[in-house]
């Protein structure tokens, strides 16, 4: 029997994030994909989607270092003397979308190849009922 | 260029302008800048202003809910300037909440349902501590999918440099000529937050260093000075401080009279001839980091509206919320080809005696950005400058055009304004 299709939403999208799934949706009517997920189809306004799953391979679109943090990132510990990585991900399809990045060196921003390879991680924070999932890409091997 | 299918029905033109100082004000709140701004404005009316004239108000503010607890900001500033109980309206699309408001005033007269209209903008950011800072801008993007990502506002455009950087093989450096312009120019400018230019700000360093006997800084250049990480510290790379925009209180007012009644104000109007405006997606669903896409449309449609090219335009006001942004915004206005902006201030194209004179009053860098407010003091430059009135930094000649370019988020909303003199 099949589970009922979950509504697209980000709790749903966040959901799939938990059980270590990067999921997009996808168009009945025309076919376009879209991530993060939509409930209405930008390209032929039908309101008829399904899930789908995507590889998580892709490639780094564009990033930053982070040296001046948010509330959120300062209480991982990162500061201007621990900055962090985020950017853009195009994936294998093409569907691209923001992220942490791992694997590469914050300190060293000026040595990472917009293109290199990397692939999706699951990150937990929290405990219980307050637990998260943050989506990552770590750089990987070409 | 072919005609937009909408045009304005009706004259639109600016009869009166003004702003704060913009800086950061411990004793002032939004309301009491907006108090300063409407005054400042009202004496820029030659004829004088009659408060009974005015139709509607609209109030550009991005978020005084998280910077003063205050919302429901547009009844409270009209009272503020005793124009109870005309409609007051506030605007919200981030940066470019006061770009919008302006257009919902021309809107406003264009349909016949008001001749005369309050256009103003603020914003009271400095009682917030910069992390609270950096996560209410933040709230300008999208915080769902970009903000868990561990995205701040300086990393999206960090992140749009490096996608340029690498496809156009611009450097930092070149982004440090546009800084370097913007002091100068806003150096110029008394209303700035900072009118300094960088050499008087390294000078002045220096000079803080000698009274307290530390050691002298070693730079020879602006450059130097420009690569010193304990000066120049990197906010999101490859933005440093001085790529960014500061954090600023201030506010701006525009008067806004139909056609057939400015002379009731001004024997210099300064007409008001197209407007463009568009939206976006979050940074990661575009084709194309090198551009923004809803500027380009914005500039298209107020090009279209106004019957003219971006070769017609003197001098324009365009959203550098940090250096990379002025580059696109050049590029997306057509003022340059795509890939060819970024070289545009270190030669001297888009200075104050340049070709194309880009953001005489200082820009965003110098002069501050007070979010809500920035669009609309984008008009106020426009328009002392196209009527001989900005001082130092006056560019010299006729200006019969100009143009104001006004981003939210990172590019999510963009609006265009064409402004023309015609004596």
């Amino acid at each position: 029997m099949s589970s009922p299709t979950r509504p697209f939403t980000a709790a749903a999208f966040n959901q799939y994030l938990a059980e270590r799934r990067l999921m997009a949706s996808r168009c009945t009517a025309c076919g376009a994909r879209h991530l993060p997920p939509r409930a209405i189809c930008p390209r032929c306004h039908a309101a008829a989607l399904e899930w789908v799953e995507t590889s998580g391979r892709g490639r780094l679109v564009a990033f930053t270092s982070i040296a001046v943090v948010p509330t959120a990132l300062a209480a991982e510990g990162h500061s201007r003397d621990n900055p962090y990585l985020t950017g853009i991900v195009e994936l294998e399809d093409g569907l691209k979308i923001s992220a942490r990045l791992l694997g590469f060196d914050p300190k060293n921003a000026g040595a990472i190849q917009i293109g290199a390879p990397v692939q999706a991680e699951f990150l937990t924070r929290g405990e219980g009922d307050q637990q998260t999932t943050l989506l990552a890409f770590r750089a990987a091997q070409p | 260029m072919s005609r937009s299918p909408h045009s304005l029905p009706r004259g639109i033109a600016v009869v009166g302008a003004g702003m704060s100082q913009f800086g950061a004000f411990p004793d002032k709140t939004g309301r009491d800048l907006f108090v300063e701004a409407f005054l400042d404005m009202q004496r820029a009316v030659d004829k004088g202003l009659d408060p009974a004239s005015v139709d509607a108000v609209y109030v550009g503010n991005f978020s005084s809910d998280l910077f003063e607890g205050q919302a429901h900001t547009a009844p409270l500033v009209t009272d503020a300037v005793g124009l109870l109980p005309r409609p007051a309206t506030r605007v919200e699309d981030a940066c470019a909440s006061g770009g919008v408001a302006l257009r919902q005033g021309v809107m406003a007269i264009a349909s016949g349902l008001a001749d005369v209209v309050l256009v103003g903008g603020f914003e009271r950011m400095t009682r917030l501590p910069t992390a609270e800072v950096t996560d209410t801008l933040a709230a300008a993007g999208d915080t769902l999918f970009e903000t868990p990502a561990g995205f701040t506002f300086p990393g999206f455009y960090a992140a749009i440099a490096t996608a340029y950087m690498r496809r156009y093989g611009m450097t930092p450096e070149h982004l440090m000529h546009v800084a370097l312009k913007n002091h100068a120019n806003g150096a110029l400018n008394p209303k700035a937050q900072f009118a300094v230019t960088i050499a008087d700000w390294m000078k002045g360093r220096v000079e803080a260093a000698r009274k307290k006997g530390k050691p002298l800084p070693a730079w020879q250049t602006e450059m130097d000075f420009l690569h010193d990480d304990a000066a120049n510290p990197m906010i999101a790379w490859p933005l440093r401080l001085f790529d960014c925009s500061p954090i600023t209180d201030g506010a701006a007012c525009l008067l806004l009279a139909a056609a057939d009644r400015a002379r009731e104000f001004t024997d210099t109007p300064i007409y008001l001839i197209g407007t463009g405006q568009a939206s976006d997606a979050a940074l990661h669903d575009r084709a194309d980091l090198t551009t923004l896409t809803a500027a380009r449309l914005a500039g298209q449609r107020a090009y279209e509206m106004a019957g003219v090219t971006p070769r017609d335009i003197r001098i324009a006001e365009v959203h550098d919320c940090f250096t990379i942004a002025e580059v696109l915004a050049t590029e997306d206005l057509g003022f340059f080809e795509p890939g060819h902006g970024y070289g545009m201030a270190e030669d001297g194209v888009t200075a104050r005696d340049g070709a194309k004179p880009v953001n005489t009053s200082g820009g965003l860098k110098a002069k501050g950005h007070p979010v809500g407010a920035s669009g609309v003091a984008q008009a106020v430059e426009v328009w002392k400058q196209m009527r001989g009135e900005a001082g130092p930094r006056q560019v010299p000649g006729d200006i019969p055009l100009a143009l104001t370019h006004n981003v939210g988020g990172t590019g999510n909303t963009a609006v265009v304004h064409i402004f023309e003199r015609r004596s």
